[in-house]
């Protein structure tokens, strides 16, 4: 009897009131996925687009097509996007045990720029990202994976780094100095390629949740999606390394091969929402510090759905602003969430006081 | 100790590999040939720099081996995967932890990572030996804390909890007492006795706490600035002069009659000093400290007699023909310094 009831209060001590707020976020993307489909330059009643996502058909083709063919797409790589993002960047911070890592921090999504600027800027005049965006699902692949490619270079580089160099500080400034050898790559190579060119890399740096069309949404949401297994499957590993690498291997982690499937996860999610969406800052650094405060806990089996949830809420939160409701025009996305995702950062640093001694 | 060890070696070599600027191996100790059983609590000291960090790290799998074997449970350790001898060593290092937002419990929970599955689901059997673990070692107070939060103590007995929550024959602990108060060090060694007797866990720490390791030890591991290691009862290992020779420095004697170090070597002569026992033992601390050799036979030209009485000491203080009578040991020493001026202007 007594044992039972021992039971129970650790069962209720490891949960609390996570399951709860888990489901409010999980509420809170469905509102705001919702509130996304209906924000936009042209009005449509919430009554036609509710017919129209259960598939019922509605006077206006146009209404339907908008609805279809641009805001689902656009919300769904909105959720795809910060939903990786923060997990890609949750991972950094555990690994690197720094809290102020993230894939933009790390050089990791200035590596993907490098991969998609070589291949834009090399493949001569003809083709440009949205050109083989365009051409076929062969080239977004190709995007992707240079993008992967390149995050994942980078990656390897911390990594090696990372062997000789133990301190986190000294590590982080190494990787934001890479992250600066890579733009500096980009910045040659546009200087001898053509203005038109240079114009659809910027375009592409400037950020757009809004570039991928429904019939290559699924090769982004396959990369996000394996990433996020990865991860998943991680939960135990990180958990462990939050304690350090030796307690990590003490405990039976195998840490030598986890660190490679979270550096595989890692390049898969930045570099694949880097590709389809241009480098989005601040959002990987930033809600994984959300939602620890939320949910008040390190365990990675909570925490990684839980930063899941609370980035793709985000997310769509920042793209219902970038799209200004009530006007035609639309902000560059990245420029949004290093707006809101600033502040977080700032805020995290000053409640830490010591970022030394505590991170997470 | 007929039963077979948890922990053995056989000629162990240890120290770091050939790698990067350094183009040869360096040899940190050699031909260790020690054994760790069950229900034991062994003690590893050496001065620093000896190798007592890398002897622990390359025992519990952490650190490759230079040569040598070591035996985990009979079976060479170079068999057993990551998960295995996580099931048989588990380990408090000296690791700094910098997380937060953890609970106590949460922490103590990872403990049992080489038991669950791959999404470190904790069954029914994994809660009920956390309990255990957090019980055993007391900290049930502060289960809910964030250890971010904890006290050095208090942080040393979770992640104690954490390696006994490992469930394995061994728990190898650096320097485990490190940065702790006097009352929170005795704390942990008696938990750690206590432990090893109860749960028939073989327990090696490594320590700087001379002194009590010599009380708390049934066993001791000795390493030297050469690389040797002896090992044996610490009570053989101090009349044997190992203990000694081990801890030779300048500045620093080992006194066989107390267990303790002194800092203080003779400058003075000798006074005979007895009494009281209490204060005859505090009186010889001072003395000590001033420089004089205090010895129990009679025949030095100074004597110094403390009596107790009803509670309240007083020293009598013979030099010669001469007595005086003091009421504190500060009056005493007072006395003395004078009785030295007037010897040193003679």
């Amino acid at each position: 009897m007594r044992d039972s009831q021992k039971e129970h209060i650790s069962e209720q001590r490891r949960t609390g009131m996570r399951p709860l707020y888990l489901g409010f976020l999980l509420g809170g993307v469905m509102i705001f996925f919702f509130l996304n489909l209906m924000l936009g330059s042209v009005d449509i009643p919430v009554g036609d687009i509710l017919k129209i996502l259960i598939g019922g058909q509605t006077g206006h083709l146009a209404w339907q097509k908008i609805i279809i063919n641009i805001r689902i797409p656009r919300a769904l790589t909105a959720i795809l996007a910060g939903s990786a993002l923060s997990v890609g960047g949750l991972q950094m911070q555990t690994f690197f045990r720094n809290p102020l890592a993230g894939p933009s921090v790390l050089g990791i999504t200035s590596g993907a720029s490098l991969g998609v600027a070589i291949v834009m800027l090399a493949a001569g005049t003809i083709t440009s990202i949205f050109a083989i965006q365009q051409l076929s699902a062969l080239g977004s692949w190709i995007i992707v994976g240079a993008a992967s490619l390149g995050s994942a270079a980078v990656l390897l580089l911390i990594l090696l780094i990372s062997l000789k160099v133990r301190d986190n500080v000294t590590l982080l400034i190494i990787g934001l100095m890479i992250g600066n050898i890579t733009i500096a790559m980009v910045s040659i190579w546009q200087y001898f390629s053509q203005p038109e060119q240079i114009r659809d890399y910027l375009i592409w740096t400037f950020g757009s949740l809004g570039g991928v069309p429904l019939n290559r949404l699924w090769i982004l949401a396959i990369a996000v999606i394996v990433g996020g297994i990865i991860a998943v499957g991680m939960s135990k590993s990180l958990n462990g390394l939050l304690l350090g690498e030796n307690y990590a291997r003490s405990m039976g982690i195998p840490v030598s091969s986890s660190r490679i499937w979270i550096i595989v996860s890692t390049s898969l999610l930045a570099g694949s929402v880097t590709a389809f969406c241009g480098p989005i800052g601040f959002v990987g650094i930033a809600v994984p510090h959300l939602t620890r405060s939320l949910l008040g806990t390190n365990d990675h089996r909570v925490l990684i759905p839980g930063t899941l949830l609370m980035g793709a809420m985000l997310m769509l939160v920042c793209d219902i602003v970038a799209q200004v409701p009530g006007s035609s025009t639309t902000l560059p996305i990245s420029a949004i969430t290093s707006l809101m995702g600033s502040p977080v950062v700032i805020w995290v640093i000053i409640k830490r006081k010591n970022l030394q001694a505590s991170f997470s | 100790m007929s039963e077979q060890a948890i922990i053995s070696t056989q000629d162990l070599k240890i120290g770091f590999h050939a790698q990067g600027a350094m183009k040869s191996a360096k040899v940190v100790a050699q031909q260790i040939n020690v054994a760790l059983h069950g229900g034991q609590v062994v003690c590893l000291l050496g001065p620093n720099g000896s190798g007592k960090s890398t002897l622990i790290r390359t025992l519990s799998g952490l650190h490759n081996p230079l040569g040598g074997a070591i035996k985990l449970v009979g079976k060479d350790l170079a068999q057993f995967s990551i998960r295995q001898t996580a099931r048989e060593i588990s380990t408090v290092l000296t690791d700094r932890l910098t997380v937060g937002n953890l609970s106590v419990y949460d922490l103590v929970s990872f403990g049992r990572s080489p038991y669950t599955g791959w999404f470190g689901s904790l069954t029914p059997k994994d809660n009920k030996i956390i309990e255990w673990a957090i019980e055993s070692t007391a900290i049930t107070p502060f289960i809910d804390r964030d250890v971010l939060h904890l006290s050095d103590g208090e942080r040393q007995k979770v992640m104690i909890a954490r390696a006994l929550a490992q469930d394995t024959s061994a728990i190898l602990l650096d320097e485990p007492t490190a940065h702790l108060d006097l009352p929170n060090r005795v704390e942990i060694i008696r938990l750690l006795r206590r432990l090893a007797h109860e749960t028939q866990k073989g327990i090696l720490l490594s320590t700087h706490e001379l002194d009590l390791a010599l009380k708390a030890a049934d066993h001791l591991w000795l390493i030297n600035m050469k690389g040797e290691v002896f090992t044996g009862t610490p009570e053989d290992l101090v009349l044997d002069g190992t203990f000694e020779s081990v801890f030779e420095q300048d500045s620093f004697d080992f006194d066989r009659a107390t267990g303790s170090f002194t800092l203080h070597r003779p400058t003075k002569e000798a006074i005979h000093l007895y009494g009281d026992d209490v204060a005859a033992f505090w009186t010889r601390r001072a003395l000590e400290r001033e420089g004089y050799i205090v010895t129990e036979s009679n025949g030095t030209s100074l004597q110094v007699e403390v009596i107790n009485k009803d509670g309240r000491f007083e020293w009598t203080l013979i030099n010669e023909n001469e007595e005086f009578s003091c009421l504190s040991v500060e009056e005493l020493i007072q006395r003395l310094q004078e009785i030295a001026q007037v010897v040193g202007v003679d």
